[in-house]
């Protein structure tokens, strides 16, 4: 009994593939039939160029992979207009550099990438690109609700979260979204 | 002397008689959980590391489009350059559309505006390859897509 259990057992323990499926989550744009012009101020675009062998160039500005992060929570925390103007931004606690983005809800960054580009270093820059928007939304977060917010997505996507919760912290994150959105552009080669 | 040596040599056995349970327990747990491999992969899947990563849950609406290069027994005839594979087979990039409008079709209609295309592209692979499937899958108009990933240090991705 025990050997046929033992046997069956080995089978199962050698077919058994916990899948890895985790990942980051992106939404492509719409297709539209004209090129959309975007009539964004050039300050409000961080434009990142990444090059075939790698290397990027953040606003025509060569820098290593690792400072990515830091320069884009920079950028999109900004803060640039004045306390006068509509666009101004109450909760940003960046330099308010005029010559960097205005407002979060403004700030756009645009990804530029090779063909070659090995697809390992574009989820790099995809991935400092969340990293940096997650620190500013849980910043928010700790702020508003005293959470974070990839704790509050965590909770609303265990399966023990009742509706009500649920709904509750959609709000929140749908809010905190808000006050920070992840505006990528990835311009088509042409 | 004699007497108190008796007393030290005999030692009771192990009992054995719950091995089986346990054995079968094990057994239960692995069964349920296992999930077989329903796509044999033809090209190399070594997915790039993430850490800001979400999970991936309810497997019914997720399409995989697989992309790396042909592994060892195919490279001989297809060479080292990556491809797309689509359930278990080469395909074009042409292919891409088709197959997911196809693969639309056959789930229930509730689930078609949830669907998500997991993207599981080997970290070696190409952009150009990854941004002709994008382009293609907003002409197809599903624009939910997951670049499927490891949990790890994103700057283990570049040797």
């Amino acid at each position: 009994m025990a050997d046929i259990a033992f046997l069956l057992l080995i089978f199962f323990l050698v077919t058994t593939t916990i899948e890895t499926d985790a990942g980051l989550d992106r939404m492509l744009p719409r297709k539209t039939n004209e090129p959309i012009t975007i009539d964004y101020q050039r300050k409000n675009i961080l434009q990142l160029v990444l090059d075939k062998e790698g290397g990027l160039m953040v606003n025509e500005e060569l820098i290593d992979l690792k400072d990515l992060r830091e320069k884009v929570s920079q950028f999109v925390d900004n803060g640039g207009a004045l306390r006068q103007d509509e666009n101004y931004c109450a909760y940003c606690k960046g330099n308010a550099d005029p010559t960097s983005s205005d407002n979060p809800k403004k700030a756009v960054v645009g990804i530029n990438t090779h063909r070659e580009t090995s697809y390992g270093t574009y989820i790099i820059i995809q991935n400092e690109l969340v990293a940096a928007y997650n620190q500013l939304r849980n910043r928010e977060a700790e702020r508003l609700y005293e959470t974070t917010y990839t704790d509050m997505e965590e909770t609303y996507q265990k399966p023990g979260t009742s509706a009500a919760q649920k709904k509750e912290l959609k709000n929140k994150i749908k809010h905190l979204q808000l006050l920070y959105p992840l505006n990528i552009l990835e311009p088509q080669q042409i | 002397m004699s007497k108190f040596r008796k007393k030290v040599t005999e030692q009771p056995e192990v009992s054995t008689a719950s091995l089986p349970d346990i054995v079968f327990m094990l057994l239960f747990f692995f069964m349920t959980v296992t999930v077989m491999k329903d796509t044999a992969l033809k090209v190399e899947n070594e997915l790039p590391n993430a850490s800001e990563v979400k999970k991936l849950e309810k497997k019914d609406r997720i399409i995989t489009i697989y992309v790396g290069g042909p592994n060892q027994q195919y490279r001989e005839l297809l060479g080292e350059t990556a491809r797309i594979q689509l359930e278990d087979k080469f395909a074009d990039v042409s292919e891409v559309g088709p197959y997911v409008l196809g693969r639309l079709a056959e789930m229930p209609e509730a689930l078609r505006p949830f669907v998500t295309i997991s993207l599981k592209v080997d970290k070696r692979a190409n952009m150009g390859l990854v941004i002709d499937i994008k382009e293609v899958l907003r002409d197809v108009g599903v624009f939910k897509i997951n670049y499927t990933t490891y949990e790890g240090d994103a700057f283990m991705n570049v040797p």
